[in-house]
């Protein structure tokens, strides 16, 4: 399998052992994901194989519950708002970065990842004790903004990569030709690193869609997001309202993972 | 020769490199100025919140704030002998504001940190106030407990009254300090906490370990495959790292369930013949910590494994290599860049973990970010659950230092 044709026997049994465990790792890998979708549409209470009758009872229980309606509501307009201001302020540092001549790149760079980096209970710990006298905690805002500071690594890291093929000739070229600088941004620049913008969009979407712990310390009941009533149901007892909720995210988190792939794609293209 | 080193020797007038970089200075500005936004607020939304945070491990407001004037009768004494009246005169005023401020509770709890029964002792002096005869008041407080008697009790008073304190730091590593301020070992059983670090460093380690060795040849086929099969492999890895973290601990914790999937399958293939304990485990655990770190490991391996020319083996094998000495002396060091950065990558996100422990792990399985949480949420503890996190950021952030030093942020790529 794949091998030159000068490979002994052994190498070839050797060659065969490695693919087959690389198949059973991408299996290990992708197969728990799928676990949920079945036993979502299970009739049984019980999260047992094999599956002996299907219903929608438990999306039904979801979308009839208020707790849980309000939940992804919640999850969505968090999720919308954090990644309008991550992808904003994300995209003007990654402009300024990628500026020759930017002053301690390294530092900054280095400041501007350690979002992804930071234990996540750290931050939603800090931001418990410094909202709070802000009157920020129980609001929507103060979780859209730490949601805000968790994305931007990821749209500053998207739209810097989309830089790094950008010519900066063309800037030249259309500075040259009288555009204004800003005028020069919005035709030229801005529609060659769109789809960069937009990769590092639905990655600060999916971060604050599905943070769980700085949503557990920033919100109440009333802004409670959907990974919190996860978690808190997980916790308690779980049941299989939890798995049509889990068959929902992940639904989400494919469509924004088929998104992201159809436009890379596209900047191929 | 000698006219052409003068030729490319460096251009030495000082003038010129101060005018270029004056000339420069408007667009580094510039530059600058379009980064500033996002740095201003990761500054107050991110940096000041965590910094707030983590001075709490060294604050100690409760006993000077509580006992503003014991504070200042204290400053006299010399640490020998009961202290004198004017003292005990201090601290009984002290307790009679904090009582009509409901501070008392505060601050018995703040002192039973250092001494356990420092609470009851502040909290019946503080009930019994109203019951003091006229006249001295030493006395009366020893009456009640004779540990106001002894010195040990106030040089804690004493030390506590400083606005910093090393107690919540030395405590995260088990260290405490005796009656003359020394730096100690706590006692065998209240030791718990370098256990704990133990543990945490010791589970991130066996992820990294695993997701290695998992990975590594995982990423090699992925290399090697045509490029329509490695594009579909590639998803295969991609697709989990979308996917909530908290839907995978969710699969996770369905499929180790006593009656879940793994022992059903296990049971029907005949190969154990009662169900298995995984779930609250450090197996558990371990396993779906794995599963959520696999495509960090992974992804970093491939990429430098796809700049490795496959001539490059061919070449060894036709100087006579064996198949396998090719492999391990010439293709596997030209990897170490992307095991580096994956393997590093993988333990820093793992010290940090919180959810799939507090899901998917026992008791014994819990890291620090569990205990943080549990002495905000539960025992109020400010102090204890910064000092752990100075500890868990220090870990983090040196493991980071390494991996900027190694790899470099720029490098980090998404997909």
């Amino acid at each position: 399998m794949w091998l030159p044709a000068y490979a002994t026997r052994s190498e070839r049994l050797c060659r065969l052992a490695v693919v087959t465990f690389a198949f059973a790792v991408l299996v290990f890998l992708v197969g728990p994901l799928f676990v949920v979708f079945p036993l979502s549409v299970s009739k049984d209470p019980f999260f047992t194989f094999p599956i002996e009758a299907y219903s929608w009872r438990w999306y039904a229980d979801f979308f009839q519950n208020a707790r849980w309606t309000q939940s992804l509501w919640n999850s969505l307009v968090a999720a919308t708002f954090s990644t309008a201001l991550a992808t904003l302020l994300g995209t003007l540092a990654a402009l300024g970065i990628a500026r020759p001549g930017f002053p301690a790149r390294k530092a900054v760079m280095a400041l501007m990842i350690s979002p992804m980096i930071m234990p996540v209970v750290i931050v939603a710990v800090g931001a418990y004790m410094f909202f709070g006298p802000l009157g920020l905690t129980n609001t929507r805002t103060g979780l859209v903004l730490a949601h805000a500071g968790l994305a931007i690594p990821f749209v500053v890291i998207t739209v810097l990569s989309s830089l790094s093929t950008y010519d900066a000739n063309l800037t030249r070229a259309g500075a040259s030709l009288g555009a204004g600088p800003v005028s020069v941004f919005f035709t030229v620049t801005l529609p060659l690193i769109l789809p960069g913008i937009v990769s590092g969009a639905l990655l600060a979407f999916a971060v604050s869609f599905d943070e769980v712990i700085v949503a557990l310390f920033l919100t109440g009941a009333e802004q409670r997001t959907l990974p919190v009533q996860m978690f808190s149901g997980i916790r308690d007892q779980i049941n299989p309202t939890i798995m049509a909720a889990a068959s929902l995210l992940t639904t989400v988190s494919i469509a924004l993972f088929v998104g992201l792939s159809l436009i890379r794609r596209l900047r191929r293209g | 020769m000698a006219d052409t080193m003068s030729l490319t020797a460096p251009y030495t007038d000082p003038g010129l490199g101060a005018a270029l970089r004056r000339a420069e200075r408007p667009n580094r500005l510039r530059a600058l100025a379009l980064a500033l936004p996002a740095l201003v607020f990761l500054l107050v939304t991110f940096a000041a919140p965590i910094g707030v945070f983590l001075t709490t491990a060294v604050r100690n407001p409760e006993v000077h704030e509580i006992l503003p004037q014991t504070t200042v009768a204290l400053e006299g004494w010399d640490g020998q002998a009961t202290p004198g009246e004017e003292v005990f005169a201090a601290l009984a005023a002290d307790l009679a504001r904090a009582r009509q401020n409901n501070t008392a509770a505060t601050l018995g709890k703040r002192l039973n940190y250092e001494s356990p029964g420092m609470r009851s002792r502040i909290m019946s002096v503080t009930r019994k106030l109203d019951g003091f005869a006229a006249g001295p008041l030493a006395p009366q407080f020893i009456a009640i407990d004779a540990a106001w008697g002894q010195p040990d009790l106030w040089a804690i008073i004493q030390r506590n009254a400083a606005p910093v304190t090393p107690y919540y730091l030395l405590t995260s590593v088990d260290l405490g300090q005796d009656a003359a301020g020394g730096i100690v070992r706590v006692a065998q059983d209240q030791a718990v906490f370098l256990d704990i670090l133990g543990r945490t460093l010791w589970i991130a380690g066996l992820v990294t370990v695993a997701t290695l060795l998992l990975g590594f040849p995982t990423a090699y086929v992925i290399s090697l495959a045509p490029a329509r099969i490695a594009g579909f492999l590639l998803l295969m890895v991609l697709l989990p790292l979308w996917t909530s973290l908290l839907v995978r601990t969710t699969a996770w914790v369905v499929l180790l369930q006593t009656d879940g999937v793994i022992n059903q399958v296990l049971l029907a293939l005949g190969l154990t013949s009662e169900k298995l304990q995984l779930m609250l485990t450090r197996f558990g655990t371990v396993t779906a910590m794995t599963h959520i770190q696999l495509p960090f490991t992974i992804l970093p391996i491939l990429s430098v494994m796809k700049t490795i020319p496959a001539g490059q083996l061919r070449a060894a094998r036709s100087l006579g290599a064996p198949a396998f000495s090719a492999f391990w002396r010439v293709y596997a060091p030209q990897t170490l860049p992307g095991v580096a950065a994956g393997c590093l990558m993988t333990f820093i996100l793992s010290l940090g973990y919180y959810i799939t422990p507090a899901l998917v792990g026992g008791p014994r399985d819990q890291m620090i970010s569990n205990f943080i949480a549990t002495y905000i949420n539960r025992d109020l503890n400010w102090g204890m659950a910064a000092a752990l996190a100075c500890l868990l950021l220090f870990m983090t952030l040196s493991i980071y230092l390494l991996f900027l030093r190694l790899v470099g942020a720029e490098r980090i790529k998404l997909g």
